[in-house]
């Protein structure tokens, strides 16, 4: 969650030079956590670390084209589900069925929505 | 006619010229309710929406379904889709109702990510099917 809300704060203004101790004052989270998770959308390009007085970080992705699922797959191990067939019962197996439907439902949904798209979420609920 | 189903090919690898023949025949006319709207420009097609206003399906009232879109791959990000969009949603009001719905496949990350930048969400239903 603190990828996805720091991933929106920086994609609503590319332009602007936001410090973590900014984001983590919003949100009212650890700036040491949260460093820690900037540093590694810097890593993966979604920001650039800005040097001189303040630092902090500037949005380096395209908010049209990065998707929820980017930002997630940074900080979550994305497998495919078990399919149920290591299982020993069929109560399990028919279970791990049932949840690998719940969880492909769940990927494609991520998938499908941009940051683009949550600002764009946001400013209607905000409206 | 050619241009579609060239674009269609384009972009889902198959010719299908019957298919389209089809839909020529059933969405093409001036029905108030059947939709096939092309997007053009200097003289070439650059993509095309297929849609209509079905009543009482799966238990829904009155709404408008988009059932095909496609933009030729070098003219994306232009705006065309959401043109098209635009003026399909503009003939379904006008045909009376409120709601657009569309449905795909789940791994169609590309056409999701679209109707989703159009503001669409998850409708109330749930695809399913099984082997035959």
């Amino acid at each position: 969650m603190l990828a996805l809300y720091s991933a929106l704060e920086f994609a609503a203004d590319p332009e602007r030079q936001i410090s973590a101790a900014e984001i983590a004052a919003k949100y009212r989270i650890s700036p040491h956590h949260l460093a820690k998770v900037l540093r590694r959308l810097g890593r993966a390009g979604l920001l650039h670390a800005a040097r001189g007085v303040g630092g902090g970080y500037r949005f380096a992705g395209n908010p049209k084209r990065i998707t929820l699922m980017d930002v997630i797959e940074l900080f979550e191990e994305i497998g495919a589900r078990p399919t149920g067939r290591g299982a020993r019962r069929e109560e399990e197996r028919t279970l791990e069925q049932i949840l690998g439907e719940i969880d492909e439902i769940a990927k494609a949904t991520f998938r499908s929505i941009t940051l683009d798209t949550m600002l764009k979420l946001l400013a209607r609920r905000r409206a | 006619m050619s241009q579609v189903i060239e674009i269609d090919a384009l972009i889902t690898g198959l010719r299908k010229p019957a298919y389209w023949a089809g839909i020529q025949r059933r969405y093409g006319g001036r029905s108030p309710r059947r939709f096939f709207l092309v997007a053009e420009t200097d003289q070439a097609v650059q993509g095309y929406i297929v849609g209509e206003v079905r009543d009482w399906e799966f238990g829904s009232p009155p709404c408008g379904w988009v059932f095909g879109v496609g933009v030729r791959p070098q003219t994306r990000l232009g705006g065309v889709a959401t043109h098209m969009l635009d003026e399909m949603c503009e003939r379904f009001r006008r045909a009376g109702v409120e709601k657009v719905r569309t449905l795909l496949a789940r791994d169609n990350a590309l056409v999701l990510a679209f109707f989703r930048s159009q503001g669409m969400m998850a409708a109330p239903f749930i695809a399913l099917e099984r082997d035959l």
